[in-house]
C-alpha cells in the first residue's frame, strides 16, 4: 500500500488521458448495469415467483377460461394449501388504450392468502372484504393515474362489455397495497370477483387461471401433475406448473432476453476492453524511461508488473465503480417506462459489473505490465534519451 | 497557397501518418465500429418487426372490429352482422361473391423451438374468400385445407419457429385433432405467424358458434374505403370501428416498435459516449504526438484553419472507416436473421426477420461522422492553438 501514491501519480502524469478513460470506463459500466436492470425486468418475476406457488390454466392456451367450480375441486387436493381464481378484465381508464391496467376480479381472502407479498394496511384489507363495489390498487398504478382511498374510478372493458343494469363498471379505490420486496409489482387493480360475476353479460361461472400454494414445494411437480390428471379429458383440461417455470416462459415469448443483453454487454465490453487497453499500453510505453529508473534505484521486475497492473486496476475499478454507482441511482430514481412496469437494480449484476471491472483491469493491463517488467534497464534509459 | 489547398494538403499529410499511429488509430475505429454495430443491430430488430407487421398489409384491405375493441382477440362480431358488413359498398366482388371473409381469431399454446418453452401462437379461422380477400397468400407446399374439415394450414413462420407444426403432422387442441395439410407464405407479412382454419369448423372447438371476431374485406380501390366506411357508420344496425388493415397493423406495431427503438438509440448514445472519450484520447495523442510537425507547418505560414480542418478530416476518417465496419458487421450478422417475439398488442408471437434497411445504414454513417466530429474538434483547436516558437522545441 506505501506504493499507492505511485500509482496515483502515474495516473496523474497525463491527466486528461486518464480521465477520458476513466469515463469511457465508466459509461461501459453504467450500460452494464442498465442493461441488467432490463433484463431483470424482463425476467425477474422467475426469482420472485413464490416457491411454493403453482399456476393452472386451460391447457390450449392462457386466454381461454376454466369453469369456477374447479375451485372446490382443486382446494380439496393432496397438498394444496390455498387457491385463488384471477380472471383477465383487461380494465382501461379514461377510454385512453395506453392507460391499461392490469384488472383482475378475485376473491378477496384468497387473494391476501394467496399473495402474501401485496403489504395492504388491515383497515383497507377489512374495507375491501365489506365494499361489494370496492378495490384496491398497486402503489404505482394509484400514483400513475393520481387515484386515492375513497376514488369512483369507472374503468371500460373491451372483452366484458357492459355490465349489466348500469352504465359502466364502477369500483372504489378502498385501499392500496405496497410491494414486500421493491420488484414486487405494484401496478395491479383487484375488485370483487363476486361483484364481477353478477353484472357480467357472458360467460358466467368461468375464470382466467389460477394460482394454488402448495404444502410442500419440492412436490411441485407431482402435484401439478396429479392436477392436470384431475380435469384430464374433461371439456376444460388444464396445464398446471410452476409460476416460476409460467413466468419464465412468458418472459421467453418476448424473445431470448437473456441472449440479447449478452449480446450488447459483449460488444460493449470487447469495444471498451480495446480503448482502455491501447490507452495503458500507450502510457506505459511514454514512461518506458522512467520505469527504468525505478528499476535503476531497486524495484524488483515483479514490483514494476504490480505497479502498472496496480494502475490499470484503480482507473478500471474507479470508473466501473462509479458507472454502476450512477446508474444504481439513476434507477432508483427514474420514472420507468410504461413497457416495464418494475424496473429495479438487481444486486447480482452489480456483483458481476464490480468482479467486470476489476477483470477489465487486469486483461488492459497485463500486456503493458508485462511489457514494463520485461524492460531492461540500461536500454529503458538510453531509449528515454 | 489557397486555404483550400492548405486543407488538402496537411489533411493529406495527416491521413499518411496514421499507418504510423496505427494502434491508437485502431482504436478509435474500433470503439465505434462497436457503437455503429450495436446501434445497427438493435434498430435491425424493430424495423423488422415493423416490417413484418406493416410492409406487407396491401392498401386495398380493410378490416372491420366491434366498436371500442383495440384487437381481434377483443372484439365480437354477430353472424347477421358480418353479413351485413359484406353487402356494403366499395367491397370488390368475384364470381363467387362480395371479397369479405368474417374470421376468428384465438391464441393456442405451441412449444417454441428456440427456447422449448410455450408461446401463444395465433390461429385464425377464416372463410374461403380470405386468400382472395388477402391477395398474397401462396401455399408453398401441400394443398389449402379443405372446407369442413378439421385440417389446417401454416404459416412459413409459424412452421419455422414453432415445434410440431410440420407438414402431415397433428396438432391436438382440446378434443380436436387437427391435420397441417399445407404451408403458405404471405409476402412477408404477419399472417405467417399464424395458423389457419376453417372458421365454421374453429367456430364449435372454441365455443363460439354465436359469431365471429373480425371481418376482413377487399374494397375495389383503396379510394373506396371512405365510401365504405361511411356507409357502415351510417348504418343504424352496426357498432364497429372500420381501419385500414395497414393502419391497424400500424397501431399494434407502434409500441413494440418504439420501445425497441427508444432503448436502442439510448444504449447506443451511452456507448457513443464512451467511444466518444476512446476517439478523444487518441486524436489528443495524435496532436501532442506532432507538435513539432504542427508547429513547422504553422511555421512555413499555413493557417490555424487548415490544421483545425485537417484534424477533423482525420478523426471524421477514421469514425467513418468504424462505422462503416460496424454496418457491415451489423448486416452480415443480423440481416435476415429470424426471430419471433409476442406482440403485445393482440398477445400473440409474431415471427420476422431482422431487416438492416438503407436508412439504418445512412443513420449509422451519420452517427459516426457525429462522433468523429465531436471527438475531433477540441483536440483540432488544440493543435490550432499550439505556440509555434515552443512547440518546435518539443522533442
Amino acid at each position: 500500500m506505501k506504493f499507492l501514491h505511485l500509482v496515483w501519480a502515474g495516473l496523474k502524469r497525463k491527466k486528461l488521458r486518464t480521465v477520458l478513460t476513466f469515463l469511457s470506463v465508466m459509461v461501459a459500466f453504467m450500460l452494464f448495469a442498465f442493461l441488467g436492470s432490463i433484463k431483470a425486468a424482463f425476467t425477474g418475476g422467475v426469482e420472485l415467483a413464490g416457491q411454493d406457488r403453482l399456476m393452472l390454466r386451460h391447457k390450449i392456451s392462457f386466454i381461454m377460461t376454466l369453469p369456477q367450480s374447479y375451485y372446490a375441486r382443486i382446494k380439496g387436493m393432496e397438498g394444496v394449501k390455498a387457491v385463488c381464481h384471477n380472471t383477465w378484465f383487461g380494465g382501461v381508464y379514461q377510454d385512453k388504450p395506453e392507460n391499461m391496467i392490469f384488472t383482475c376480479p378475485v376473491v378477496p381472502e384468497d387473494l391476501f392468502e394467496m399473495f402474501p407479498e401485496f403489504i395492504i394496511k388491515p383497515e383497507e384489507k377489512q374495507a375491501f372484504q365489506n365494499t361489494r363495489i370496492g378495490a384496491i390498487v398497486g402503489r404505482k398504478s394509484a400514483a400513475r393515474f393520481g387515484w386515492k382511498i375513497g376514488d369512483r374510478i369507472p374503468l371500460k372493458s373491451a372483452i366484458w362489455g357492459q355490465p349489466s343494469g348500469m352504465e359502466q363498471w364502477e369500483f372504489e379505490i378502498v385501499g392500496i397495497y405496497d410491494g414486500a420486496k421493491k420488484a414486487t409489482d405494484t401496478t395491479g387493480f383487484y375488485f370483487r370477483y363476486d361483484y364481477f360475476e353478477e353484472a357480467r353479460q357472458r360467460d358466467k361461472g368461468m375464470v382466467g387461471w389460477y394460482s394454488i400454494k402448495i404444502s410442500d414445494p419440492d412436490r411441485a411437480a407431482e402435484i401439478a401433475a396429479k392436477i392436470d390428471d384431475e380435469f384430464a379429458n374433461s371439456p376444460y383440461e388444464t396445464k398446471t406448473e410452476a409460476e416460476a417455470a409460467f413466468v419464465q416462459g412468458f418472459a421467453n415469448q418476448i424473445g431470448d432476453i437473456g441472449a440479447i443483453t449478452m449480446a450488447v454487454v459483449g460488444a460493449v465490453f470487447f469495444t471498451i476492453l480495446i480503448v482502455a487497453g491501447n490507452t495503458m499500453g500507450q502510457s506505459v510505453r511514454e514512461r518506458t524511461e522512467e520505469l527504468g529508473v525505478l528499476k535503476a534505484i531497486g524495484f524488483t521486475n515483479s514490483r514494476v508488473l504490480i505497479l502498472v497492473l496496480l494502475e490499470s486496476c484503480l482507473l478500471a475499478i474507479l470508473g466501473g465503480f462509479a458507472g454502476l454507482g450512477l446508474a444504481w441511482l439513476i434507477v432508483e430514481t427514474m420514472e420507468p417506462p410504461q413497457m416495464l412496469p418494475t424496473v429495479y437494480m438487481p444486486k447480482p449484476t452489480l456483483v458481476a459489473g464490480a468482479l467486470f471491472a476489476l477483470a477489465l483491469g487486469v486483461v488492459a493491463g497485463i500486456i503493458p505490465a508485462w511489457q514494463a517488467m520485461r524492460l531492461q534497464i540500461a536500454e529503458a534509459l538510453r531509449r528515454g534519451g | 497557397m489557397s486555404t483550400f489547398r492548405q486543407i488538402i494538403a496537411v489533411a493529406l499529410f495527416n491521413l499518411r501518418s496514421i499507418p504510423e499511429r496505427l494502434g491508437s488509430a485502431l482504436t478509435a475505429a474500433i470503439g465505434i465500429a462497436g457503437v455503429v454495430g450495436v446501434l445497427v443491430g438493435v434498430l435491425a430488430i424493430a424495423e423488422g418487426f415493423r416490417a413484418s407487421l406493416v410492409n406487407s398489409a396491401s392498401p386495398e384491405v380493410a378490416i372491420v372490429l366491434r366498436e371500442g375493441a383495440e384487437n381481434e382477440m377483443a372484439s365480437g362480431l354477430a353472424r347477421d352482422v358480418t353479413r351485413m358488413i359484406a353487402d356494403a359498398p366499395g367491397i370488390a366482388r368475384n364470381a363467387s361473391g362480395a371479397l369479405a371473409s368474417a374470421e376468428l381469431f384465438v391464441i393456442i399454446n405451441l412449444p417454441k423451438r428456440s427456447t422449448n418453452t410455450d408461446a401463444n401462437v395465433p390461429l385464425r379461422g377464416i372463410q374461403q374468400t380470405a386468400y382472395d380477400v388477402r391477395g398474397n397468400i401462396k401455399i408453398e407446399q401441400g394443398r389449402p385445407f379443405e372446407p369442413g374439415k378439421n385440417e389446417v394450414i401454416v404459416g412459413a413462420g409459424a412452421v419455422r419457429s414453432f415445434a410440431g407444426l410440420d407438414l402431415g403432422s397433428e396438432v391436438k387442441m382440446g378434443q380436436v385433432t387437427w391435420k397441417v395439410v399445407g404451408v403458405f407464405s404471405a409476402a412477408g407479412g404477419v399472417a405467417e405467424s399464424e395458423i389457419w382454419a376453417d372458421a365454421d369448423v374453429l367456430a364449435p372447438a372454441y365455443n363460439r358458434s354465436d359469431g365471429f371476431q373480425s371481418v376482413a374485406v377487399r374494397l375495389e380501390s383503396k379510394d373506396k374505403f371512405q365510401e365504405f366506411e361511411d356507409a357502415l357508420t351510417a348504418d343504424p344496425r352496426l357498432t364497429v370501428k372500420t381501419q385500414l388493415q395497414a393502419d391497424f397493423y400500424a397501431e399494434q406495431s407502434k409500441m413494440m416498435t418504439t420501445f425497441i427503438t427508444t432503448i436502442g438509440f439510448f444504449i447506443a448514445s451511452l456507448m457513443a459516449v464512451g467511444a466518444l472519450f476512446g476517439a478523444l484520447n487518441t486524436m489528443y495523442s495524435a496532436v501532442a504526438g506532432r507538435t513539432r510537425e504542427i508547429s513547422t507547418l504553422r511555421a512555413l505560414g499555413f493557417g490555424r484553419g487548415p490544421v483545425v480542418v485537417s484534424i477533423l478530416v482525420e478523426s471524421v476518417v477514421l469514425s467513418l472507416a468504424g462505422g462503416a465496419i460496424g454496418a457491415l458487421a451489423a448486416y452480415l450478422l443480423f440481416d435476415g436473421y429470424r426471430a419471433s417475439t409476442m406482440n403485445f398488442s393482440s398477445f400473440s408471437q409474431v415471427t420476422f426477420a431482422f431487416s438492416v434497411t438503407p436508412m439504418l445504414l445512412l443513420m449509422a454513417i451519420m452517427f459516426a461522422t457525429l462522433i468523429g466530429l465531436v471527438g475531433g474538434i477540441l483536440p483540432a483547436i488544440r493543435a490550432a492553438r499550439l505556440p509555434i516558437a515552443s512547440g518546435l522545441r518539443e522533442s
